[in-house]
């Protein structure tokens, strides 16, 4: 196992996020999809901290742990907002909610 | 007598011309133009006693250099000698007391100040016509008072008549005055000088020589010259519009069309006489004013309009002083036109005291029985006629016995013409004296006395009228050049007998007749109807004017055509301006262009703000994309 396998996975993983993210239209599913785009860049944080010249200073998992900590009070204020656009739209589909555009 | 002062003499009525022209006060202007007219007389008579001390053919000059063209000057300026001093004295003199009369006479009338600024003007016209040095300023002149003539005859222009008559005096007397400026420019042509006189080097001095179109110049320019003096003079057969400027108010007829303007024409024949006199062609002056006195005179017996019988009186003696001039020089036609200046000027201001006392009645038909209640009036006009009939040693008697012996010395057929002219005048005059006086009056107004401003004058001109003839022959003789004739028994027998024969011969016919009633024996039709003179103008340059108008009319229809199209292709061009230039290229391309450009512009900037949400997030990782490689192609 080198460093590639590692860093292809996490492309992989960001992919898999990314393409959630643009087609979905459950607002939920949507915020899945990030996350998974958040964990793959923290797959990559901790595979170059892992094959860094010095591992000891443990850049990688403070960051990891930091974007994960920053990520789970994301989600908490993404649920928020999707419960009250539910509430409000009646819906939690992306592509009902057009309000934004120019009327 | 400095220049100054004799540039003053005609400066000064321009001035109260120039003044008045802008009062409405009538009274204010008729002071003014008084005044003025008071101040110049005062000068001329300063000028006249200066003048009049000067030997026979002395003169001063002034001239001041007017225009330079190349080599040539033309100077203008005034000279004085006995001859202009004369006419001088007597135009501000008789002038001056037609003002004064005037004052009365136009007391009613709304544009009181404008006519007395023709008149100032026509006063300052004239006396620098009669001061001129140059035939130039002359002729100048002579146009200035043509055109205040015009405007005074048509003074009351509500009246179509007045308006017509003005326009034919104007019209008529240019006939003769382009005979006048062709004259001008071929003694400019022959001589190189229009200065009468200028020590020696003076058209009058030198005199024309040489052949022009195979006649001899001199005797056609002052051949042409007279044909002015024709026009002006009211000489056969440019008399017509004399009697019909009677139309004006009656002191313009005395002033204008008896005493001054139009022996302008007799003064122009004076002052030139040096050429008439190289010419030869004294004896047309002398035969055409001889014919002019008799026909006149003729026509005038069957009038009924009484200043119309004046006119054609005047055009008659205007013959006789041509034939002054013609038969005698200019002594004798300048006599006979100083004291006809005067008792001419009485007999119209007095047929104005008369219109004025009948209530603006003219026609001595409806007149009679004026003696009795306008005295003062009656017997300054029987003064007048006695004057104009030359009744023994009244002054016209006197100048016109100069005039009949010079033409028995010289020219006999002539003599007995005049003569002839001489009977009918006495005729015509005791005709209208017994039409207009005595009996009962046939009008339908009492006729009462004029004013005290009005009969003044009348009686300070019924003593000239006396008087004058007597006083100034012997100077007058003297003083200006020509040759006096012997008199002979048979001229003064002639000369008697035909002012006292024709006052017998019209009492004789008119005595105990009903005057305005009855039929009138001399005035048979060819008599009323003027010899059809109007006739015959209205056949010869009447035709030529319809033609000309017909001809002008044509020209006129082009002169339309013409302007339409210039209209239509000016309008077509800006049309193109308009909708090409305007509409499409600054509207449409500019204007509206950019601003639907930005419009599109903003619309297409607002495409992806669509409230699709997924595409809001495919935009932001297209950005993080573009921002990405922008910062790996940086490194």
């Amino acid at each position: 196992m080198t460093l590639h396998h590692y860093l292809i996975l996490a492309a992989v993983l960001f992919c898999v996020g990314l393409m959630g993210a643009f087609t979905r239209r459950n607002a939920i599913v949507v915020l899945f999809s990030v996350e998974i785009m958040l964990n793959a860049a923290n797959l990559n944080f901790i595979a170059f901290w892992r094959y860094s010249e010095n591992p000891a200073l443990l850049h990688g998992p403070l960051f990891t742990l930091f974007a994960i900590a920053v990520a789970a009070a994301e989600v908490a204020v993404g649920l928020a907002l999707v419960i009250a656009v539910y509430r409000h739209f009646k819906t939690v589909d992306l592509e009902a909610m057009d309000t934004l555009r120019e009327e | 007598m400095s220049p100054t002062t004799l540039a003053l003499i005609p400066l000064l009525p321009l001035l109260a011309a120039a003044l008045t022209c802008g009062l409405q006060n009538g009274r204010r202007a008729a002071a003014l133009a008084i005044t003025a007219m008071l101040g110049s007389c005062g000068l001329a008579l300063a000028a006249f006693n200066q003048a009049w001390g000067m030997g026979q053919g002395e003169h001063t000059t002034f001239n001041i250099t007017w225009l330079e063209v190349g080599d040539t000057a033309i100077p203008l300026g005034f000279v004085l000698d006995p001859l202009n001093g004369a006419m001088l004295a007597m135009v501000t003199f008789i002038g001056l007391l037609i003002f004064i009369y005037s004052a009365g006479y136009m007391k009613d009338d709304r544009r009181m100040a404008r006519f007395f600024c023709y008149l100032s003007l026509f006063a300052a016209g004239m006396l620098g016509l009669v001061l001129a040095n140059s035939l130039l300023l002359l002729f100048m002149c002579w146009e200035i008072v043509g055109l205040a003539s015009y405007l005074l005859i048509s003074f009351w222009f509500h009246k179509p008549e007045a308006a017509a008559a003005g326009k034919k005096a104007f019209i008529v007397t240019r006939i003769g005055d382009l005979g006048f400026l062709i004259g001008i420019l071929l003694a400019f042509k022959t001589t190189g000088t229009l200065t009468l006189y200028d020590g020696g080097q003076g058209l009058l001095e030198t005199l024309p020589t040489g052949m022009v179109w195979g006649m001899q110049a001199s005797g056609l320019i002052s051949l042409l010259l007279f044909m002015g003096a024709i026009g002006k003079s009211g000489q056969l057969p440019l008399h017509v519009w004399l009697p019909d400027a009677m139309e004006g108010p009656t002191p313009v007829s005395a002033l204008i069309h008896a005493a001054t303007m139009v022996a302008a024409g007799v003064f122009l024949v004076a002052r030139a006489i040096p050429l008439f006199d190289a010419g030869g062609t004294l004896p047309v002056v002398a035969w055409t004013g001889a014919i002019t006195a008799l026909v006149a005179a003729f026509i005038a017996l069957g009038q009924y309009d009484l200043k119309r019988i004046l006119a054609y009186s005047t055009v008659s003696q205007l013959g006789l002083m041509m034939v002054g001039l013609g038969v005698a020089g200019v002594s004798v036609g300048m006599f006979h036109l100083l004291t006809h200046a005067f008792f001419k000027a009485l007999l119209f201001l007095g047929a104005g005291s008369i219109i004025h006392g009948c209530h603006e009645e003219q026609d001595i038909r409806k007149m009679g029985g004026l003696a009795k209640p306008m005295p003062v009036t009656t017997i300054a006009y029987l003064c007048g006629t006695l004057a104009l009939v030359a009744f023994p040693f009244t002054s016209g008697f006197f100048s016109k016995d100069e005039i009949l012996a010079g033409a028995w010395a010289t020219n006999q057929p002539v003599f007995w013409i005049a003569a002839a002219a001489s009977l009918l005048t006495a005729l015509y005059m005791t005709r209208q004296c017994l039409y207009v006086f005595p009996g009962a009056h046939r009008g339908e107004h009492i006729p009462h006395e004029s004013p005290r401003i009005m009969t003044v004058p009348l009686v300070i001109l019924a003593v000239f009228a006396l008087g004058l003839g007597g006083l100034a022959k012997g100077s007058v003789l003297a003083k200006l050049p020509g040759e006096t004739a012997h008199h002979t028994t048979v001229v003064l027998a002639v000369s008697v007998a035909v002012a006292l024969g024709g006052i017998a011969l019209g009492w004789l016919i008119y005595r105990g007749r009903a005057l305005g009633q009855a039929a009138d024996p001399l005035a048979v039709t060819p008599l009323v109807r003027k010899l059809w003179f109007d006739e015959l103008y209205a056949a010869t340059v009447g035709r030529l004017w319809a033609l000309a108008v017909v001809i002008a009319e044509q020209l006129n229809e082009l002169l339309l055509f013409v302007r339409d199209l210039t209209v239509t292709l000016a309008d077509r061009i800006g049309t193109g301006f308009a909708v090409g230039g305007d509409r499409k290229l600054i509207d449409t391309l500019a204007f509206d262009g950019m601003c639907n450009r930005l419009r599109s512009a903003g619309h297409a900037v607002t495409r992806p703000q669509n409230g699709f949400l997924p595409g809001y997030l495919r935009l932001i990782a297209l950005g993080a994309v573009a921002l990405g490689l922008l910062v790996a192609l940086m490194k």
